[in-house]
């Protein structure tokens, strides 16, 4: 029996060290990335400033000028366009989905979202291509006495909106669910309808949910490369309308990283693309739970 | 002349009567868009690719090339993104599921470090995968390593690790305390309760998380943009560039080569189908390995 | 006027997807009286209580038939709007549940759903009804902090304030002391026989001692059905059937 037993505790020590060493990596993988991404756009930040980077347009690598401000402006357009679009429809229908559909619709709607958030990107982006695209430069355009390709920040902000719809969604749902029925019930039995209750109570309680849920579809929308790329039309530039075509920093590196490595200063300024999209995605990841934690101090 | 109280509540009622029926309406619209979108993507999708599939194009690898298109189908795709998603799968499985049992056992007095880890896991899980691509890149660079299989699975499965983990986490944290208690006042050690109670009980869950991270896995192109490379042929070795479905359509699409064109199509049908089949599934087992668990 | 009834229940059923939860209720409440329904807990207590303020609107599955007679009017089949019909009733819940807002908009928000607006109407009518609730004194200088602040046997007390504000008739308690502390539920039960007066009251407990002190009238129920009904006095020291002998002597739970 002793061997046995000896044998068993020393794997649980073994098991205990390893287990312990994966968890600190991935702790500590974060800081990983953002100190890689940070050293290797070093060499740009040595000679520019940052202020300088961020607000110039001009970028003309192969003279060595680096403005980012097309591609963090094209990012925070079709970011913004997906929002605005995503936003209300998700709000609605997660309270639809919640409180008044019967549940059998539930039973239909769910699956549904779940296939939407498994979609992939570029399938996503396929669909761009071939519906939104040309939906935009034959129907819509025509309407607005626009000239466009169809390839451009709306058809991206579209098909960005739709990939997000699920994300937001579903975290939407579950924080209506952990409302209490009860609270919803005592406002109804103040005797107010459905809706009152809904616009004045519910979506009040709510509301740190809803605003760290939009902020955790924000970074989801700024962090999404393929489908945006395929339909964005990537020209550098500053866009001025949704119909002009964009580049955001996810596309910009994506088209030319990995084939500039030639030129090192031009891989330094596409690590720093990476860096601002990393640092921007943890800001709005970090906003969204602290507003949560907050809310939660303050109310219970 | 004085409006009177109850006139004014009159008139408000009835606005209020007006709100809930346009919200109301506004709501039911609201999930039809995305029930309505969904299908549209679906309808659109098999519209422009089942034409496009056929028997040589699933079983053929390309014949023509890239730039000059001719026969042949996108076999190496199919093949090197299944080797690539079991292989991401299989690597973030062997280092997920240890990490999330090690949080619901070892680590269940120490709550806050828990709740740190499963916050910075979330975290890492919204970092764009182009970054993770991007990263893996650099250090294949630094270490003198070329694109391959072996570098996507590598990267791949670190991008799927923390949606692993923390599916993982989120069944094995459902499994009743009871179980913990009585499986440890039994006298088994930690591991096993890990290992033999809790991931048995939580069967489900994990074939889940699985099922998730492999979607994942085998749809995500930004990760195995500068990682994998891209070749017509089908790997034999883990050292070799492979194909991959998402850039087979990500390279092809815009080709204005008709044959080469409906490649991607026919590669994009194949992924759909690939990704509904997982959620299918997942479904299915989520339902029928739960009768097998002991509900408290 | 001794024994008017205020709310008759008519052959009720109520399902739950394929459960059926409550089974051919015929019960009869009297006006300004405490009403006590006792009974274990699962037994579709509070399911009787929610169906007389018509909660049980806002499940889909749920599926009600019978009669709910209120003064003489059948609520479940009226062409009246169900807020008109919760309008008359108070509902306190097991655990308290403040609006997320401050303590004074915690009363004005009923006062104001009736069309009242006015400042000092409001400030008049708000300090009246936390007074009835006896919390005017811990809250006075506080009204515009969250109502979450507060202690949860004010916050009970607050509720009951912002249910008395809309002008209900009947008051709907359904185990309003099981969160609190001894004192704050001795707070309450004082509270409701001052109340009864003016409302009728109906109060879900599973407590028997606290049945005992508040009932006027006793409905006991049983896996759904109504088992017995009647006077406090008899109920208590007569019982008729033996479910209802066996849970006085606390063997059922
Ligand atoms: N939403 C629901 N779905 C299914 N069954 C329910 C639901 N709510 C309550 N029940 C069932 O109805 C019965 C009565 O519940 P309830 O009225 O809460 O009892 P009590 O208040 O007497 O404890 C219980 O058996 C409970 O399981
Ligand atoms: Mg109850």
């Amino acid at each position: 029996m002793k061997p046995f037993r000896i044998g068993r505790l020393v794997k649980e020590r073994v098991n205990r060290v390893w287990m312990t060493l994966w968890t600190v990596i991935i702790i500590l993988t974060p800081v990983i990335i953002g100190g890689f991404l940070l050293w290797k756009s070093s060499m740009l930040l040595e000679e520019n400033s940052l202020m300088k980077l961020l607000g110039s347009s001009e970028w003309k690598p192969l003279s060595g000028k680096f403005g980012f401000s097309p591609f963090i402006i094209s990012s925070l357009w079709v970011t913004f366009l997906a929002l605005i679009i995503a936003g209300p429809i998700c709000i609605l229908s997660a309270l639809h989905l919640t409180y008044y559909a019967p549940s059998f619709f539930m039973k239909i709607v769910q699956p549904a979202i779940d296939i939407l958030a498994g979609i992939p990107s570029v399938i996503y982006g396929v669909w761009g291509v071939v519906v939104i695209v040309p939906f935009i430069s034959g129907h819509l355009a025509p309407v607005f006495n626009a000239e466009t390709s169809g390839y451009s920040i709306l058809a991206g902000g579209l098909v960005l909106s739709v990939m997000i719809i699920p994300f937001i969604l579903n975290i939407l749902i579950e924080i209506f669910n952990t409302i209490p029925v009860e609270l919803r019930e005592a406002t109804l039995s103040l005797g107010v309808s459905n809706w009152i209750t809904i616009r004045s109570v519910l979506l009040r309680k709510a509301f740190p949910g809803i605003i760290s849920a939009i902020g955790l579809g924000l970074s989801r929308a700024f962090g999404e490369t393929i489908a945006v790329l395929m339909v964005v039309g990537n020209v550098t530039h500053v866009p001025e309308g949704v119909f002009q075509p964009g580049y955001p920093l996810t596309a910009l590196i994506a088209n030319n990283y990995g084939e500039m490595l030639s030129i090192p200063l031009y891989d330094s300024a596409l690590m720093l693309a990476a860096l601002i999209l990393f640092a921007i995605v943890v800001l709005f990841n970090l906003a969204s739970r602290l507003i949560i934690i907050r809310y939660e101090n303050k109310y219970r | 002349m004085r409006i009177s109280t109850g006139n004014i509540f009159r008139l408000r009622k009835t606005w209020w009567r007006f709100e809930e029926t346009f919200f109301r309406s506004l709501m039911i619209f609201s999930s039809m868009v995305i029930v309505g979108v969904l299908l549209l993507i679906i309808f659109s999708i098999m519209k422009t690719g089942i034409p496009a599939l056929s028997f040589e194009m699933l079983t053929q690898t390309p014949k023509g090339g890239f730039y000059f298109g001719k026969e042949g189908g996108i076999l190496n795709a199919i093949v090197g993104s299944a080797y690539l998603a079991v292989g991401a799968t299989g690597l973030a499985l062997s280092i997920g599921l240890p990490v999330a049992i090690f949080m619901n056992t070892w680590l269940l007095k120490h709550k806050k470090t828990v709740n740190i880890i499963r916050f910075i896991l979330d975290l890492l899980w919204g970092v764009p995968s182009i970054i993770y691509g991007a990263i893996g890149f650099m250090i294949m660079i630094m270490l003198g390593l070329k694109t391959s299989l072996l570098a996507g699975i590598i990267v791949v499965g670190m991008f799927i690790l923390p949606i692993m983990i923390r599916a993982i986490d989120e069944a094995l944290k459902t499994s009743p305390s009871g179980l913990t208690e009585a499986s440890l006042s039994l006298g088994s050690t930690k591991s096993e309760l890990g290992f033999k109670v809790l991931a048995k009980q939580c069967f489900p869950g994990i074939i889940t998380a699985v099922l998730l991270s492999f979607g994942r896995a085998i749809g995500d192109a930004a990760s195995v943009l500068f990682t994998t490379g891209f070749t017509d042929n089908i790997p034999t070795s883990l050292t070799q560039p492979t194909a991959t479905l998402p850039l087979s359509i990500f390279f092809q699409l815009t080709s204005p080569i008709p044959e080469v064109k409906n490649r991607a199509y026919a590669a994009a049908v194949v992924l759909t189908i690939i990704i509904l089949l997982t959620s299918i599934l997942s479904r299915v087992f989520s339902n029928r390995y739960k009768k097998h668990s002991i509900k408290f | 006027m001794e024994n008017e009834t205020k709310i008759r229940i008519e052959n009720l059923n109520l399902s739950i997807g394929k459960s059926k939860i409550l089974k051919d209720i015929n019960v009869e409440i009297p006006k300004h009286k405490i009403t006590v329904i006792l009974g274990p807990s699962g037994c579709g207590k509070t399911t009787l209580l929610k169906s007389m303020n018509r909660l049980t609107d806002i499940y889909s599955d749920i599926r009600v038939s019978g009669k709910i007679l209120i003064d003489g009017e059948d609520i479940l089949h009226t062409d009246k709007d169900v807020t008109e019909i919760r309008k008359r009733m108070g509902l306190l819940s097991q655990r308290p549940y403040p609006l997320p807002m401050n303590i004074y908009k915690n009363i004005a928000f009923g006062l104001k759903i009736s069309g009242r607006r006015k400042k000092r109407f409001l400030n008049k009518r708000i300090e009246h009804y936390l007074k009835q609730a006896n919390l005017w004194n811990e809250v006075k200088d506080r009204l515009k902090e969250p109502a979450a602040s507060l202690s949860i046997g004010q916050q009970q007390r607050l509720c009951l304030a912002r249910g008395l504000a809309v002008d209900p008739d009947i008051i709907l308690a359904d185990e309003p002391t099981s969160a609190l502390d001894p004192i704050s539920s001795q707070e309450i039960e004082k509270k409701f026989t001052e109340l009864k007066n003016g409302y009728t009251i109906v109060l879900v407990t599973h407590i028997l001692r606290q049945a005992i002190r508040l009932a006027d009238y006793v409905i006991f129920m049983y896996l759904g059905e109504v088992i017995e009904q009647g006077p406090a006095e008899q109920f208590f020291k007569s019982p008729q059937t033996e479910i209802t002998k066996a849970y006085l002597k606390g063997s059922i739970n």
